[in-house]
């Protein structure tokens, strides 16, 4: 941690070859920066940043170093460090570096599918936590998951929404080239639903589904498995008894009404614009089948993370915020209002106002209060990855043995966020993996395979 | 006058517009039987499901739509919300740039074909292949090595207009008149300035009849890979109004789309008559 020595030892050498004056060069002196800064992004930016302008002050003050420590054994580093800061604002000096010179890259592009999931990242633009963080972001509306997976891996886009399962197929290369991917936090939890359309309000039980059609927005998706699972729970094979297609959200609705789906499990605010618009009802909340599952996640290439360190580190630390501010139920209202915009979501306000505080109108004529229909969390605890691995290897989406641990702790960095909660001041969980219940059946991520063998309906082998 | 051939025409014309709209007006306004619901859910329900009102607008909906999009075309609010004319002026923009280089690489490569038979049997199995191609199916290979969805776009038009181009060229080419070329072989004229004082006014006409399919197919094709691709331009604003399940301004940029289309069409259309000449 040579960068960031004390300067108020004197038994660190402060130079002048290079601004930290260990290196001979300029250029040595920015490799081996890069190299620490990446480790420092985990430890306290602060702090960091609080060394770096004191060996500045310290370095004006004593240009010839053996000056500097010969002060230093005479009165002793506290009196020293006091001596200088009431003459010379350290504290400040700290908050402006601190905010004009540790990004990397301060103009960032992170894109978007506009469903209530994406909120914090783009409450974080309107409401202004990018900003906050010294970054300067353009939130970027993408067609569909595709083309956000593409336009990320082209690198248009610094960071991006995506589907919990996607950074983990990336990395593994299904469906696309494996690109090691990132997944430092989860945006949401629960916040889907299962909408049938209209002419099925008397077909309430999953077994009498057989032969109908169904919409997911993506074949990597949560929504993929869970409705999967909770098919397969009443004994309908999702593959043979009945069709699910992956249809992008904005078109669900309209194929809902041409009659062309008979429904579908989707983020929101697809379920309640289609109750909205009268076309259907929800049959169930996503959090009936798992509560508290994850459903999006912001997500980086492992490029980005280790190239600019700092960046990421900001970034994620105004994604955290905003979760933080966005699981607060009183803030709802406010949000709603900030997202639903043509340049956000391009929703009527009401639609996402339902959403998000929980009361909404079920399209039956009852309304139902339920105030963690849709919550923010952004922990990403590495069972939730562990559990759709389990999926992935249970639909045949993944061939073959797999080491499900070891994947989940490379693509969601529950250490990470952990470090970055504590940094801000916010309790992170103690332990970065959890034992869940899904339909009344516990999950415990060191029996992944046991478990993908428990199922009676499975495409493994 | 009344009586002339266009006048005619104008009222025909006309009265059919009046017709569709008044049919249009009609069919919109059949409400559909709702069913009563208790006021403070009705708050929370869209129009269609509390009113009966058709999801479909009228043609009022859609004029005012039309005069709120004319009142100020060039706003920006975002970079997900932009005005119509700014949408226009990237759809354009990438469509030019498609366009040009097609133009840079149809016609200098038609001339070769047209003027060489053998050329031209060499080249036919590959224009014969990728020509029904559909420019879309594309856009996944352009997106992959590319790597710039926007590049992608362009490069989408590009490969899309340089058939028609390229084809007519090479027929223009091959089909200038016999005598002419010979004529000029008499008068020992450098091949050169026979390229560009004999072939190329003679087969203009054919030229510009495949650029003018050609821009008609960019214009049709920018839309969908705007669709595609999302961000900028008229077709990504066609998918976020969709998004939004705005039928009124889904309608509106239909109109504007084919309004452009006509206009670049007409366009082209001018300079092929500047070029056309009597037999």
């Amino acid at each position: 941690m040579t960068m960031f020595g004390n300067p108020f030892n004197r038994n660190v050498k402060l130079g002048r070859g290079c601004p930290c004056g260990l290196h001979a060069s300029q250029d040595e002196h920015a490799r081996s920066f890069r190299a620490e800064a990446t480790q420092a992004a985990g430890n306290s930016v602060e702090s960091n940043y609080q060394r770096i302008v004191e060996a500045s002050v310290m370095r004006a003050m004593f240009p010839q170093d053996a000056q500097r420590r010969a002060f230093l054994s005479a009165v002793g580093a506290s009196t020293a460090a006091a001596a200088i800061s009431t003459f010379f604002p350290i504290g400040t000096a700290t908050e402006v570096f601190a905010q004009a010179g540790k990004l990397e890259k301060p103009d960032l592009k992170v894109g978007f599918i506009p469903i209530t999931c994406a909120t914090p990242i783009i409450m974080a633009e309107p409401m202004g936590f990018y900003k906050k963080h010294g970054l300067n972001v353009e939130v970027n509306k993408a067609a569909g998951w595709a083309v956000i997976r593409d336009k990320t891996l082209n690198k248009e886009y610094d960071a991006a929404h995506m589907l919990s399962p996607m950074p983990l197929a990336i990395t593994l290369g299904i469906g696309s080239n494996p690109i090691p991917y990132t997944m430092p936090a989860v945006e949401n939890i629960n916040g889907q639903a299962i909408t049938l359309a209209m002419k099925h309000k008397d077909r309430r039980d999953p077994k009498q589904w057989k032969g109908m059609k169904f919409a997911v927005p993506f074949d990597y998706s949560m929504h993929n498995y869970l409705l999967r699972y909770y098919l397969a729970e009443a004994g309908i094979d999702p593959d043979k008894d009945v069709q699910i297609r992956s249809v992008p959200p904005p078109d669900m609705v309209a194929n809902l009404r041409a009659d062309n789906i008979d429904g579908f499990l989707a983020p929101d605010p697809v379920n309640q614009r289609a109750v909205y618009d009268g076309v259907g009802f929800i049959h169930m909340l996503s959090k009936e089948i798992w509560d508290r599952h994850p459903c999006c996640a912001f997500a980086a290439s492992r490029e980005f993370v280790t190239s600019a360190p700092n960046t990421y580190a900001a970034l994620l630390k105004a994604i955290i915020e905003a979760t933080a501010y966005a699981s607060k139920q009183e803030n709802r209202k406010e949000i709603a209002a900030a997202i639903s915009p043509a340049n956000y979501l391009n929703q009527p306000l009401t639609v996402v106002e339902q959403v998000l505080t929980g009361t909404f109108a079920d399209g039956l004529g009852g309304i139902q209060r339920v105030p963690d229909r849709v919550d923010f969390d952004p922990f990403p605890y590495e069972s939730f990855a562990v559990w759709i691995l389990t999926q992935m290897k249970r639909w045949g989406q993944i061939k073959g043995d797999i080491d499900y641990k070891n994947v989940a702790r490379q693509v969601f960095l529950a250490t990470d966020t952990t470090k970055l909660m504590k940094e801000m001041g916010m309790t992170a969980p103690a332990s970065t993996s959890k034992t869940f219940v899904v339909m009344g059946k516990t999950f415990d991520p060191d029996q992944a395979d046991a478990y993908v063998k428990s199922f009676a309906i499975r495409r493994d082998n | 006058m009344f009586t002339s051939l266009n006048a005619r025409a104008l009222a025909v014309s006309f009265c059919i517009f009046v017709a569709f709209l008044l049919a249009w007006h009609l069919a919109t306004q059949a409400a559909v039987p709702v069913q009563k619901m208790d006021p403070e859910y009705a708050k929370l329900m869209g129009l269609t499901a509390t009113k009966g009102t058709s999801a479909m607008p009228g043609p009022l909906d859609v004029a005012a739509k039309i005069w709120e999009h004319l009142k100020s075309p060039f706003y920006d609010r975002g970079p997900n919300d932009k005005g119509i004319g700014i949408q226009l002026a990237y759809s354009i923009a990438r469509v030019m740039a498609g366009y040009l280089i097609a133009v840079m690489v149809a016609l200098p490569l038609g001339f070769l074909i047209g003027m060489s038979p053998m050329m031209s049997k060499a080249l036919d199995p590959f224009i014969q292949i990728m020509k029904p191609v559909s420019p879309l199916a594309w856009m996944p290979l352009a997106l992959y090595t590319i790597k710039d969805s926007s590049i992608s776009s362009i490069f989408v038009i590009f490969i899309c207009s340089v058939w028609p181009m390229l084809i007519n060229t090479a027929f223009g080419v091959a089909s200038v008149r016999k005598e002419w070329i010979n004529v000029a072989r008499t008068l020992e004229v450098r091949p050169l300035r026979k390229a560009f004082t004999i072939i190329l006014p003679a087969a203009a006409p054919t030229i510009f009849t495949g650029m003018r399919i050609s821009i008609g197919i960019a214009w049709l094709v920018i839309v969908a890979a705007e669709m595609l691709v999302g961000g900028t331009g008229i077709g990504y604003f066609v998918w976020n109004e969709w998004n939004n399940l705005s039928i009124s301004n889904v309608i509106v940029s239909i109109l504007v789309i084919g309004v452009v289309g006509m206009i670049l069409d007409q366009i082209l259309a001018f300079f092929a008559r500047k070029v056309t000449y009597p037999e």
